[in-house]
């Protein structure tokens, strides 16, 4: 598989702070990747810098095979081919959905259908209100839709479902696991773990300006063969043990209490223990 | 690889973009609309008066509010939407598309034209129907006027571009702006007659580019025999020409290089 986007030795500094130090990152087509990583990490700075956002101090950089830091005629080709859907966005609030939608729809070569792009992001019935009168929610929407008129083959997201409700983010998810399946590649950066264990197909771990691991979600930290906790209950204690074959175990406090055992819970760690632990955070 | 859409095309439509989200601020229409004209309609009520033989105060001072005109619709109104287009994340979107930063520009641009435009129009139809004042009778004076509306807005439109760097905020914008506009009127014989001020006003007031686009648009609207009372005794309209230009050079080197997409 071709890379999309390739980083090494990624270095930035500001003034007295050093946010990159030294990162590599790979990413394939057709993934949805994720970056995780506190504030402060290097997050912002990393993906700012490969949406040519941003200037380097040293590494190397390819994004589509481009160096993002190229200005002039051969950077706005490369724009043609990628989507941004930034932070939280208060722009265009006069015009209407369809207005906004289709006018970004002029500074592509090959855009999709504005009307089908709506449709895609579930804002059909706002098509004619005006940006200010949407939700939060909707306002996001609009936010990736302006941010995949173009068609691109690579889309940034940042944070994209921050003040969703439940319902909302799983069906934002839907659509960003859509644009997957029609083939772009998807770099997302969120502050939920829960997210990124829904859509991602690798994380990615940042953590003082370097990746500590990279993985897919279900194997990051050797999560999926960490020793299991098992606990339960014997006359008036709770009693917890850590196995790495906790089905025997069940049966054998199975056979133990005849039965039924009194407030059984078995539990790995979740996508979100192994992340504390990684950034040297404290459990919840 | 394929082409994108050319950069004129693109900033046509920004143009149109632009208008449409202008007309839906009614507040901003109302504000820099009609403002001029509740102005004209004070001042021409107050001072009734004739300043010379066949000059009323009116036609001296739609002269001046026309040359404010230029100045309300490119500085002003740029110098203080640019920060707040900053603000909201306009301009960094902007930014992560293929569109050219020239047609971000040439949007702009008409959008100064067409409120320019719709401001002389306005303060015209309301000094004609109002005060009394008189049009232009030769080509000749509407070609001038032609060529000061002209320059004088692509002046004004490459300054407020420039200065729209200063303001910190979106929202402190309109009070970093304001002031120096007002101030420049005041100093640039808009609201008084320029001969009367002080020596020292005047002097500074000849630094910048109204007084110059106010003289000018005296030399358009008031009778010739009426430039003895210039500073200089005569219109002065090549040095008036001169200085306008050369504020819209330094102007462009300014926006082109100063120019901020996003906040610090």
């Amino acid at each position: 598989m071709s890379k999309v986007i390739s980083v090494t030795g990624l270095r930035k500094s500001y003034k007295d702070h050093l946010a990159v130090d030294g990162l590599d990152l790979e990413i394939e087509q057709g993934e949805i990747f994720a970056l995780l990583g506190p504030n402060g990490a290097g997050k912002t700075t990393t993906v700012e810098i490969l949406e040519g956002f941003r200037t380097r101090d040293s590494g190397d950089v390819s994004v589509l095979g481009f160096d993002p830091s190229h200005r002039g005629d051969a950077g706005l080709i490369w724009r043609n081919r990628i989507g941004i859907v930034l932070q939280s966005t208060l722009d265009a609030g006069d015009l209407t959905v369809l207005e906004s939608i289709g006018h970004f729809s002029r500074y592509y070569s090959n855009p999709k259908d504005p009307h089908d792009v709506i449709e895609l992001v579930g804002l059909s019935e706002k098509k004619g209100a005006l940006g200010r009168t949407l939700s939060g929610g909707q306002r996001r929407r609009l936010d990736v839709a302006l941010g995949i008129i173009g068609n691109p083959e690579l889309i940034f997201l940042d944070e994209p479902t921050t003040g969703f409700d439940p319902e909302a983010r799983r069906a934002f998810w839907e659509l960003i696991k859509n644009l997957r399946n029609e083939g772009a590649t998807i770099l997302l950066t969120t502050h939920y773990l829960d997210e990124a264990e829904a859509l991602a197909d690798r994380v990615a771990v940042i953590n003082r300006g370097k990746i500590i691991e990279v993985s897919t979600p279900a194997d990051l930290g050797g999560r999926a063969t960490s020793l299991a906790r098992v606990t339960w209950r014997d006359g008036d204690v709770i009693r917890e043990e850590k196995t790495s074959n906790p089905t025997a175990l069940v049966q054998k406090l199975s056979a133990q209490f005849s039965g039924e055992v009194p407030e059984l819970n078995v539990r790995r760690a979740s996508l979100e223990d192994i992340y504390l632990e990684m950034i040297g955070g404290t459990h919840a | 690889m394929p082409k994108t859409p050319s950069a004129l095309r693109i900033g046509i439509h920004r143009g149109k973009i632009e208008i449409l989200q202008f007309m839906r601020q009614r507040e901003s229409v109302v504000f820099t609309m009609l403002f001029p004209l509740i102005l004209l309609a004070i001042f021409g009520s107050v001072f009734s008066n004739s300043i010379a033989k066949g000059v009323t105060f009116s036609q001296y001072f739609v002269a001046g509010m026309i040359a404010s005109g230029l100045v309300n619709t490119g500085f002003q109104q740029l110098a203080i939407m640019i920060p707040v287009e900053r603000d909201f994340g306009t301009l960094k979107r902007l930014r992560g598309t293929p569109m050219p930063a020239i047609s971000y520009f040439i949007g702009k641009s008409i959008l100064v034209t067409v409120s320019m435009v719709i401001q002389v129009l306005l303060l015209l139809a309301a000094g004609v129907a109002f005060f009394g004042v008189n049009l232009p009778k030769s080509a000749d004076k509407w070609l001038l006027l032609a060529a000061l509306l002209v320059l004088g807005s692509a002046c004004s439109t490459v300054l407020g571009i420039a200065f729209s760097t200063i303001p910190k905020s979106g929202r402190g914008a309109s009070a970093v702006v304001s002031p120096v506009v007002i101030i420049l009127q005041f100093f640039s014989g808009v609201f008084f007659i320029f001969t009367d001020l002080p020596g020292w006003m005047q002097q500074v007031a000849a630094i910048f580019p109204l007084k110059w686009m106010t003289q000018g648009a005296r030399s358009v609207f008031l009778p010739d025999s009426f430039a003895t009372r210039e500073v200089a005794g005569n219109w002065e309209t090549g040095r008036t020409f001169a200085i306008i230009t050369a504020w819209l050079i330094v102007g462009l080197i300014f926006a082109i290089r100063t120019f901020k997409w996003e906040r610090d």
